[in-house]
């Protein structure tokens, strides 16, 4: 009986390692990815503002995710007296595990992926994801707080407005690829040379949009608009269920980057992965680390005690050893096979980063928009563009198989497809606008109009 | 293929299991909360709350969640289309598919042009 119980989990151990492990990685190393974005958008808003951001845990600020972290572990927790306290305790738990478990089905690399056959890929991400919704709706009507109601109530609102416009943005790009599987979508850009968000500008307009407004990020963050309601939905939540949301909206940021990466910006394909001649870019990545291992060399002696001295060698050192592992599949014929896994690995997180960025930029940029304004941009304009989107594709991808058009030549019947769709959704909200000048003198709303 | 499944279902178990855990482990390692004056009254910046929270609030909220139903399922409905749009291209069948999704997404917009002149989309 003993015999057969370990030979049937050997067998499957066998069968079922790489994901397993890939899970384990992911669900251990994420909290601490996340802790990191958190920093580098702090530094980077520092960095905007002219100040220096956080400086004191650490050489530059390094270990304070660690600090945060055991701060809220070892924090007080309240539960407010009329909330109802296990939706309270449920709440935060489904909204970082729908987060959490949407990243089964993105691939970083070929390599690593959790769910590697399952056929609707990125109906999948998305579909999950969404359910986060629940543990933002559920906590803020549990904790019994106007503040919290109100915020949670903005925030369905919102999140259902734009997900139907980035729905419509994917249809424009599964338009492009024929199929849902995401190693497939990456490989159909393999093929046809050139990225989709050259083919499908438009939908990744759509797409970057309503993901900001979905991950309820700035200029879009009016669930938790501190300057009104205090935190939205999170405002009773203290400790580390207020970290569960908090890692809950991060790790959304990373799905969407991540889909919006694999559908429009190549996966895990190197720029020009087809062209020889930028062969060259394969020494990119090693050379980066190098970069940065060099500076955390130069910037050693600077550090004033002997500990975060230490502790920049340590970074260096990290660094240096990246670099070899990216350098060998270049370098060294033995390892070539590992060179998919390494590099798109690489790119594929390069890309993610880069979006992310491109998310702090705007947070740091562009003021909050008022409620009826984002109501506003998803129905009156994004909803219409990308239906009309999604039909001058259509008619593009028939023009370009008439002509017999593939890869970068297909620009010729896209870029006038995405030019039509702008100028018809443009019309249609400068008529919105007329229509609505005369009727400014609206009365002034109620508390919970939103 | 259902067996491409399992690792997801496994995936899920860690999930769930990662919240609760540290959940517990924070219940562990932090200070007992005590009752001590106003400090379990709902957060409203000092002053005692006026009234309960779960209120009624605006239809809007209603009207926008109705609104969703209707393009996600044709979100939903187009996705199937998108996927086999390909395949009936190479086929030479294009013009059809596009035809009948003309159709289709004519019927969705003349609902969307009856909604914006009721004024449903404008939310002030």
């Amino acid at each position: 009986m003993m015999q057969a119980v370990i030979q049937a989990t050997m067998d499957f151990l066998k069968l079922y390692w790489a994901p397993l492990l890939c899970g384990l990685v992911i669900v251990a190393v994420l909290p601490l990815i996340v802790g990191y974005i958190v920093l580098v958008e702090r530094k980077l808003m520092a960095d905007m503002q002219a100040r220096l951001g956080p400086m004191r845990v650490g050489p530059h600020g390094l270990l304070q995710p660690i600090a945060d972290a055991v701060k809220l572990l070892i924090k007080e927790d309240i539960i407010p007296d009329n909330a109802d306290k296990l939706v309270f305790w449920l709440a935060p738990v489904l909204s970082v595990g729908a987060a959490l478990l949407s990243i089964a089905g993105l691939a970083i690399g070929p390599a690593f992926q959790i769910a590697k056959d399952i056929n609707i890929g990125i109906l999948f991400v998305v579909g999950v994801s969404a359910m986060g919704i629940f543990g933002i709706v559920l906590g803020g009507w549990a904790s019994n707080s106007h503040y919290s109601l109100m915020g949670s109530l903005r925030s369905s609102a919102q999140l259902v407005s734009y997900e139907t416009a980035a729905g419509m943005a994917l249809v424009s790009g599964l338009l492009l690829t024929g199929t849902l599987n995401i190693k497939a979508i990456v490989e159909a850009q393999y093929n046809e040379g050139i990225w989709f968000v050259m083919l499908a500008p438009v939908a990744f307009f759509i797409y970057l949009v309503a993901s900001i407004a979905e991950t309820n990020r700035a200029p879009f963050d009016l669930p938790e608009a501190e300057s009104e309601l205090v935190a939205g939905y999170m405002t009773e939540f203290s400790g580390f269920r207020w970290s569960l949301y908090f890692l809950a909206e991060y790790t959304n940021m990373i799905v969407v980057s991540s889909v919006a990466t694999t559908l429009f910006l190549g996966g895990w394909l190197r720029p020009f992965a087809r062209v020889h001649f930028f062969n060259f870019l394969d020494y990119v990545p090693p050379l980066l680390m190098i970069g940065v291992a060099g500076y955390c060399l130069l910037r050693t002696p600077k550090q004033p005690s002997r500990v975060q001295q230490l502790f920049m060698l340590a970074v260096a050192g990290l660094c240096l050893a990246l670099a070899l592992v990216l350098l060998a599949p270049v370098a060294l014929p033995i390892a070539k096979p590992l060179y998919a896994g390494i590099h798109g690995g690489f790119w594929f997180i390069f890309k993610v980063s880069a979006y992310i960025y491109f998310f702090m930029w705007l947070r740091f940029t562009i003021p909050r928009y008022r409620f009826d304004q984002l109501m506003r941009l998803g129905w009156q304009f994004l909803i219409p563009l990308s239906i009309v989107n999604v039909l001058v594709v259509g008619v593009a991808l028939i023009v370009g198989s008439y002509f017999n058009l593939h890869g970068w030549s297909m620009l010729l019947v896209t870029t006038p497809a995405a030019i039509i769709a702008l100028v018809v959704a443009l019309m249609i909200l400068a008529a919105g606008q007329q229509s609505s000048a005369g009727k400014e003198n609206a009365p002034a709303s109620d508390f919970y109009a939103g | 293929m259902p067996s491409a499944y399992l690792p997801v279902l496994l995936y899920a178990a860690l999930v769930i299991a990662f919240p609760a855990v540290t959940l517990v482990f924070a219940k562990l390692i932090r200070p007992t909360s005590t009752r001590v004056g106003a400090k379990l009254m709902p957060y409203e910046c000092g002053i005692p709350p006026e009234g309960g929270s779960r209120g009624r609030y605006s239809v809007r909220f209603y009207i926008v969640a109705m609104l969703f139903v209707i393009f996600d399922v044709e979100t939903m409905f187009l996705i199937p289309w998108a996927i086999l749009y390909k395949g009936w291209v190479a086929a030479h069948a294009g013009l059809f598919a596009l035809v009948s999704m003309f159709v289709f997404l004519g019927i969705l917009v003349v609902g969307y042009v009856w909604l914006y002149k009721k004024g449903a989309l404008e939310w002030a």
